[in-house]
């Protein structure tokens, strides 16, 4: 990396979160992406990308599915759903030799197979802004909260770098803050979404109040709560101090305030896999928990069930 | 002697049909599906399949149009158990009530309407195919035995499986039958749901590795709570189930079925049955409250326009 600036990025993978990046860097620094698919690439160097709802931003993108074509940058942003991340992973292989990578999937486990690939430096960071893809050329820019960034722990750059990053990003009109651990975050996130994804898309239900409520002994917010136990004892044995209790971010994302509509309930992103027969993440949300559980020795038959039903409902597609 | 059937869909039309050919059993069948009544009242009830027979009960869906029997047989769902007796009571002031539900826990809520209960279990399976027919897709027997709390005599419960037996469904008279009926209830509790929640038929389930052992989690709770209350199973439910994927490779369970119509399951009476019986005797069944959470969760999900 340059020395006290990066002046290049490249992202990889335009879906929502990935444009929202590249759109935002277009006017700060050199910005490009890696796609999958030719035609995307070409929409891209025709038609550059167009951000509108919070950000009103049109940009000029340089963009390939071949990682030769587009120089030497200085960060790299792996933006793909974790499902990806294994194939993107091995076409960033022998590239970019000298770029810290940053990852901001969902779960846990993406920068272990990313670093697999390469020996970059690795950041790791969650995000909690979205929006929704329009075309290949347009995204709206929805919720403006902010992206978390750290060190990955295993193999991270210096606190420094992970501040310029920060600033970058800042400076490009998302939001980012800097953490010298970001894994109490990561890990509330990653709780949270093992727990709630997994019995969504098993009970076809989304983010309901009946997630939360616990009168009778069949409730499911029993379930919920049992499973999200079972995960902080996952964390505890860890080390990391939760950032923020998954039963309260479960308790907050039902009330809708006063209203406390279920009309307003949270699709999960997992649900919206199931419904449409897609591959799920959960092998890196309930399926990372179950890993870690059994690394470190934490009985976990929850998430073992829920991470067994999740996979075995995705078996029955390919019936 | 007279015998009263309470709920007269697939099971309880099988139990019908066999007794009433008997000369002397006066067999009275009462359910709500009236098309089903008005067909058994007009041209009798015919069984095809694996039995083949056509015998006259006498069906009705006003339970005060029926007289006081000598037995009951109880074969609702077990989600109607409470109304179904409750309705019928005054037909069983003196009478034996047996259930040949799935389940744990229809012979508590019997026993709270009628005076002696018996504990059944029963493995003859059928489909309605139209009103007044009934397709009986599997044999096999039918175990009875007192309801300890409430029970009925020895000498009963041998008088209305020999009957069965002579109409030509094997019924056994044993001193506990518990050890049958929570062998049945640990093997449903351990499939039904879990082809409900993964779309895959038995077989196929089976042959996924993790999907067996969460099976084989489920079945282990099961046997500890059967444990727990001094049952002796008379069958290992893991040779059940493995045998199951032998012979019923595609079978798709009731309770998937009942998924997949979005109609109530019996989910309360089986995983939530080991879990109570499970409080009850303090043995932990995590695995068993998930899954019956996760089928509370998929029924509530119809009552949403999602």
């Amino acid at each position: 990396m340059a020395d006290n600036d990066i002046n290049s990025v490249c992202v990889v993978g335009a879906g929502a979160i990935g444009s929202l990046f590249a759109g935002h860097f277009g006017s700060t620094v050199d910005a490009s992406v890696l796609t999958r698919r030719p035609i995307h690439a070409h929409e891209l160097n025709r038609h550059g990308l167009k951000i509108t709802g919070k950000s009103n931003l049109q940009t000029k993108i340089r963009a390939s599915t071949d990682p030769a074509d587009l120089g030497e940058p200085d960060l790299v942003i792996v933006a793909t759903k974790a499902t990806a991340v294994e194939s993107s992973a091995k076409t960033l292989s022998g590239h970019f030799a000298d770029a810290t990578i940053m990852t901001v999937q969902n779960g846990l486990g993406c920068e272990d197979v990313i670093a697999q690939a390469g020996d970059w430096p690795i950041i790791s960071a969650i995000t909690f802004m979205s929006g929704t893809k329009h075309s290949d050329i347009h995204v709206e820019y929805e919720l403006d909260t902010a992206t978390w960034l750290g060190p990955w722990v295993k193999r991270g750059p210096g606190i420094e770098v992970v501040k310029q990053v920060e600033a970058l990003i800042n400076r490009s009109g998302l939001k980012a803050t800097a953490f010298d651990d970001v894994r109490p975050a990561q890990w509330s996130k990653l709780l949270f979404n093992s727990c709630v994804n997994s019995i969504g898309a098993v009970t076809n239900l989304p983010h309901v109040k009946a997630f939360a409520n616990r009168d009778a002994m069949e409730d499911l917010g029993h379930l919920v709560f049992d499973m999200m136990e079972e995960g902080k004892r996952v964390a505890a044995a860890e080390g990391i101090e939760l950032h923020e209790d998954p039963w309260d971010m479960n308790v907050e994302a039902v009330s809708h305030g006063s209203t406390g509509q279920d009309e307003y309930a949270h699709i999960f992103s997992m649900l919206g896999d199931v419904r449409s027969q897609r591959l799920t993440e959960v092998d890196w949300l309930t399926g990372a928990v179950v890993r870690e559980a059994h690394r470190l020795g934490v009985p976990v038959p929850i998430h073992e069930t829920m991470f067994r039903l999740v996979k075995a409902l995705e078996q029955s597609w390919r019936r | 002697m007279k015998v009263c059937i309470v709920g007269c869909g697939a099971i309880g039309s099988l139990f019908a049909a066999y007794l009433a050919k008997l000369d002397d059993v006066e067999v009275w069948a009462y359910d709500l599906d009236s098309a089903h009544v008005d067909a058994i009242n007009q041209s009798g009830l015919r069984i095809s399949g694996v039995g083949d027979m056509h015998s006259f009960p006498k069906a009705r869906s006003s339970a005060q149009d029926i007289p006081a029997c000598d037995f009951g047989i109880v074969a609702t769902k077990s989600l109607h158990t409470r109304a179904a007796i409750e309705a019928t009571a005054h037909v069983f002031e003196n009478a034996a009530v047996c259930s040949v539900q799935n389940g744990a826990g229809n012979e508590e809520i019997i026993a709270e309407f009628v005076p002696r209960v018996i504990r059944g279990t029963t493995f003859p399976a059928g489909h309605i195919i139209e009103p007044g027919h009934v397709g009986q897709d599997t044999g096999g027997k039918t175990w009875m035995g007192p309801f300890e709390p409430k029970p009925a005599s020895m000498e009963e419960i041998e008088t209305l499986a020999s009957r069965l037996t002579e109409g030509g469904m094997e019924t056994l008279a044993m001193e506990d039958s518990r050890g049958a009926q929570w062998t049945k209830l640990i093997f449903n509790a351990a499939t039904n749901p879990i082809g409900a929640l993964t779309q895959l038929p038995h077989g196929v389930a089976c042959d996924q590795e993790r999907v067996r052992s969460l099976i084989s989690g489920l079945v282990a709770e099961g046997i500890a709570v059967a444990d727990a209350l001094g049952i002796k199973l008379d069958g290992d439910p893991e040779k059940l189930i493995d045998h199951a994927r032998e012979v019923a490779y595609e079978h798709k369970a009731s309770m998937f079925q009942d998924v997949l119509a979005k109609r109530p399951t019996e989910i309360a009476a089986l995983n939530g049955g080991i879990v109570q019986f499970g409080k009850q005797t303090g043995v932990p069944t995590p695995l068993n409250e998930a899954i019956w959470a996760l089928i509370e969760g998929l029924e509530y999900s119809w009552t949403r326009d999602n």
